[in-house]
C-alpha cells in the first residue's frame, strides 16, 4: 500500500499542452500512471502526448468525461490559483500544485477555499508524489526510486531525490515519496504526512527531510513525540545558511533568530529523532533499522 | 523585496494612514529647502534597507535649516551596516507622548495575516517578543472576511490606549491592512506609531516588504527596488532568473533546487571546506541560465573549486551540460570543477561532458563530489 497515490490513481493534467506540462506527462505515463485527461483552457477537444490523453476546456468537462480523481497542476504561477481552486471546486480530493512562485496572499485565500471543500493540496511549489511501482504525480524521475516500506516527506524537490537516490541505492525501497513545498503557505504539510504514514500498514519507518525557515520542523517534532509509533530519521538543510537573506525558497529565511537549522535540529534530537549530518547518511541510519 | 521608510509611509499614506509632512532629499542643500518648507524642527533620516539607523547615528534631530543641512551633509557620506547613504527623509518632528507598534506579517502556522500591536513601540519586535511577550496582542485576519472592528478594538484594548483613541487606531490598522493587501506584502509595519501630545496617531516610522513572487501585478513597485542595496552579482543573478546568495568561502556551488543547494553547501562544510555562494539554477533551467550562473561563480576571486552538483528532475541533465559546455565558450576556467549529474536524461548529460574537452572531474554521490571539489580547493 503507498499514501495519497497508487495503482487506482485516474490522473487529470492541467497545463498539459505547455513544454513542461506534456514533457511530464509523457513521463508519468511511461512510469505506468494513469494519465486520462488533460486540461488546457481554449484547447479542448485536441489530443496530448502523442494521442494518448484526451485535452478538455475545463477541469469539470474532464472529471465527468474520464472519471479522473486526482489533478497535477503545471501552469504558470499566476494562473496556478485559479487552477487549483477550478479543480478543487471540480470536486477532485487531490490536488498536487507543482508550479513555483505563486504569491503568497493568494495561497492564503486559496487554502482557505480548500479547507471549505474539503479538498487536499500537495505543494505548492513542490516535486509531486512517487509512489514507487504504482504511480508518479509530479516531477520526481521514476528510476531513482524502487518499492518498499520507507516513507518519505520532504520540504525539497532535488533534495527529495538526493535522499530518494541514496535509499535505494542501497536497496532500501519507499512506500510513497512526498514533496510538500518549499513555500511559506503550503496544502499538506509534515504533520498531516507523518499521519497518512503512521496509518500506512506499509510504512515501516519515514524519513524526514526539513530546511530552514518557519516552524514546521519544530511542529512535526511534537507531532512525532506524542503521535508517531514508527521511528523517524530526519534531515535539516541550511545549516550554512546566513540569517535575513532567502535561500532560493520564499519559505526559506531565518528571521529574527527564529527558523534556523540548530533549533529544528535540537527539536528533533529531543524527541529522539535520529538527524543526519547529510544526505547520504540519512540512507546509513534508515539502514540500520531494515 | 524591501521597501525604503519614505516610499512604505507614503504607501501607507494612499490607505489613510497619517504620516508626518515630509521630503525626500539627496543633497545638502535640497535637505535645507525642505526644512525650511516645512518649518520648525525636523527630524533628518537616511534611508537605507537596514535596521538600527538611530544606533549608527543616521537619524538626527535638526532644530532649524541650517542645522538640518549640516545633518545631511553628515548622513548623506555616512555608510550604514555597509551601505551607502544616498537620500536623506526629511520629516516634520513629532511631539511624541508615546510610541506604540503596529505590524502585520504572514502568519505560517495560522495560514493567515497576522497583525500584532505593542505598548512598546520603537523598539525591535522581535527584541519585546523576547524580552517581555506579554506586551505584543495579536489577531489573526480571515483572508475572505478581511480586518473586522472588533479586533482592531481588541488591539487597541489590549495595548491599553484609552477609549477615545480607539477610532483613530482602528482607522490606522485598518490602513494598514489595505495597503498590506494592496501590494502584496508579506510584512507592513509602523515602528513606532506615536501618540503625540495632543492625542494624535502618526506613522513615524514604516516599513514593507513586497513579496517578490507578486511583483509581476505591480510593475510600479518593481520599479521602486533599490538596486543599489544589492551586491551587483546579486543583481545580476536575479535579472537572470537565478538565485544566489554570496557567501564567504572559497568553493563555487552550482546546483539545481534550494534544498539541494543548502545540504550541498553544508557537505561542504562537513568534508572541511567551505561554500563560495548559495546559487540555485532553478526548475528547467535552459543552457542560457546555466551559462549565466557560471560565469558568476566564476567572477568571484576567492573561488578556487567549483562543484557542479545537478539531480535532474524537471531540469533535464543534457541541458545543464549544454549550459556548462556553452559558459566555457566564454569564459575559460582557472580553476578544478567537479560535476555531478543524477536524474533525468543524465546519460545524454554525462556524455557530453565526457565528450568534451574541458578537464572535469566528475563524481557518483554528492558525498565524494564534496570530498573531491574540496581536496581541488586545497
Amino acid at each position: 500500500m503507498a499514501i495519497l497515490v497508487d495503482k487506482e490513481t485516474r490522473l487529470l493534467v492541467q497545463g498539459i499542452t505547455g513544454r513542461e506540462g506534456e514533457f511530464h506527462s509523457q513521463e508519468m505515463i511511461d512510469y505506468g500512471t494513469q494519465v486520462v485527461a488533460g486540461v488546457t483552457p481554449g484547447k479542448g477537444g485536441q489530443l496530448a502526448c502523442d494521442g494518448q490523453v484526451p485535452v478538455y476546456d475545463t477541469v469539470a468537462e474532464a472529471v465527468a468525461e474520464t472519471g479522473a480523481n486526482v489533478s497535477v497542476i503545471y501552469v504558470p504561477a499566476r494562473f496556478a490559483p485559479d487552477a487549483i481552486i477550478e479543480a478543487a471546486d471540480a470536486g477532485l480530493p487531490l490536488v498536487v500544485c507543482i508550479t513555483e512562485g505563486i504569491p503568497v496572499l493568494d495561497m492564503i485565500e486559496v487554502r482557505a477555499f480548500l479547507d471549505e471543500v474539503g479538498s487536499r493540496l500537495v505543494g505548492p511549489n513542490c516535486p509531486g508524489l512517487l509512489s514507487p511501482g504504482q504511480a508518479k504525480v509530479g516531477i520526481m524521475p521514476g528510476h531513482i526510486a524502487t518499492p518498499g516500506s520507507v516513507g518519505v516527506v520532504s520540504r525539497s524537490g532535488t533534495l527529495t531525490y538526493e535522499v530518494v537516490y541514496a535509499l535505494t541505492s542501497r536497496g532500501i525501497g519507499q512506500t510513497t515519496c512526498v514533496g510538500i513545498g518549499g513555500d511559506p503557505i503550503i496544502g499538506t504539510n509534515f504533520i498531516d504526512t507523518l499521519e497518512l504514514f503512521e496509518d500506512d500498514p506499509e510504512t515501516e519507518q519515514v524519513v524526514l527531510i526539513g530546511e530552514i525557515g518557519g516552524t514546521a520542523e519544530e511542529r512535526a517534532a511534537e507531532f512525532i513525540d506524542e503521535r508517531m509509533t514508527k521511528p523517524v530519521t530526519a534531515f535539516v538543510a541550511g545549516r550554512t545558511a546566513p540569517a535575513g537573506k532567502r535561500m532560493g525558497h520564499a519559505g526559506a529565511i531565518i528571521q529574527g533568530g527564529t527558523g534556523t537549522a540548530a533549533d529544528k535540529i535540537a527539536a528533533f534530537e529531543a524527541v529522539g529523532v535520529s538527524v543526519a549530518q547529510h544526505p547520504e547518511q540519512i540512507a546509513d541510519y534508515v539502514q540500520q533499522r531494515v | 523585496m524591501k521597501l525604503h521608510e519614505y516610499q512604505s509611509k507614503r504607501l501607507f499614506a494612499k490607505h489613510g494612514v497619517p504620516i508626518p509632512a515630509g521630503e525626500i532629499a539627496a543633497t545638502p542643500e535640497k535637505a535645507r529647502d525642505v526644512a525650511r518648507e516645512l518649518g520648525g524642527p525636523v527630524v533628518v533620516k537616511s534611508q537605507v534597507l537596514v535596521g538600527g539607523r538611530g544606533k549608527a547615528g543616521g537619524i538626527k534631530v535638526a532644530q532649524d535649516p541650517v542645522e538640518a543641512k549640516s545633518h545631511a551633509r553628515e548622513i548623506l557620506g555616512m555608510r550604514i551596516k555597509d551601505l551607502p547613504v544616498r537620500k536623506v527623509l526629511i520629516d516634520q518632528a513629532a511631539d511624541i507622548a508615546k510610541e506604540i507598534y503596529l505590524g502585520i506579517v504572514v502568519d505560517r502556522a495560522a495560514r493567515r495575516p497576522a497583525m500584532m500591536a505593542s505598548s512598546e513601540g520603537g523598539v525591535e519586535i522581535e527584541e519585546v517578543a523576547r524580552v517581555n511577550p506579554d506586551a505584543i496582542k495579536s489577531i489573526t485576519i480571515d483572508p475572505f472576511l478581511g480586518l473586522r472592528g472588533y479586533q482592531t478594538l481588541q488591539l487597541a484594548k489590549g495595548i491599553g490606549l484609552p477609549n477615545h483613541q480607539f477610532s483613530s487606531f482602528g482607522r490606522i490598522a485598518q490602513g494598514l491592512f489595505s495597503a498590506f493587501s494592496a501590494y502584496d506584502a508579506s510584512l507592513a509595519e509602523i515602528n513606532p506609531l506615536v501618540v503625540t501630545s495632543a492625542g494624535d496617531l502618526l506613522a513615524v516610522d514604516g516599513k514593507m516588504v513586497i513579496d517578490d513572487n507578486a511583483l509581476f501585478r505591480h510593475p510600479d513597485l518593481a520599479e521602486m527596488r533599490d538596486v543599489e542595496a544589492e551586491a551587483p552579482a546579486e543583481r545580476e543573478a536575479r535579472r537572470a532568473g537565478l538565485s544566489y546568495v554570496k557567501l564567504d568561502g572559497t568553493i563555487g556551488c552550482m546546483v539545481n533546487g534550494a534544498g539541494l543547494a543548502m545540504a550541498t553547501m553544508d557537505i561542504i562544510k562537513h568534508c572541511g571546506g567551505s561554500p563560495a555562494n548559495f546559487l540555485d539554477i532553478g526548475g528547467g533551467a535552459q543552457a542560457e541560465r546555466v551559462a549565466t550562473a557560471l560565469q558568476l561563480i566564476l567572477g568571484d576571486e576567492s573561488v578556487e573549486a567549483v562543484l557542479f552538483n545537478i539531480f535532474g528532475g524537471i531540469t533535464r541533465c543534457d541541458e545543464v551540460a549544454r549550459g556548462i559546455l556553452d559558459a566555457f565558450e566564454q569564459v575559460k576556467p582557472t580553476v578544478p570543477l567537479v560535476a555531478r549529474l543524477v536524474g533525468t536524461n543524465e546519460q545524454e548529460g554525462r556524455a557530453m561532458l565526457d565528450a568534451a574537452d574541458y578537464d572535469l572531474i566528475t563524481a557518483d554521490t554528492l558525498a565524494e563530489a564534496a570530498q573531491m571539489a574540496v581536496s581541488a580547493a586545497e
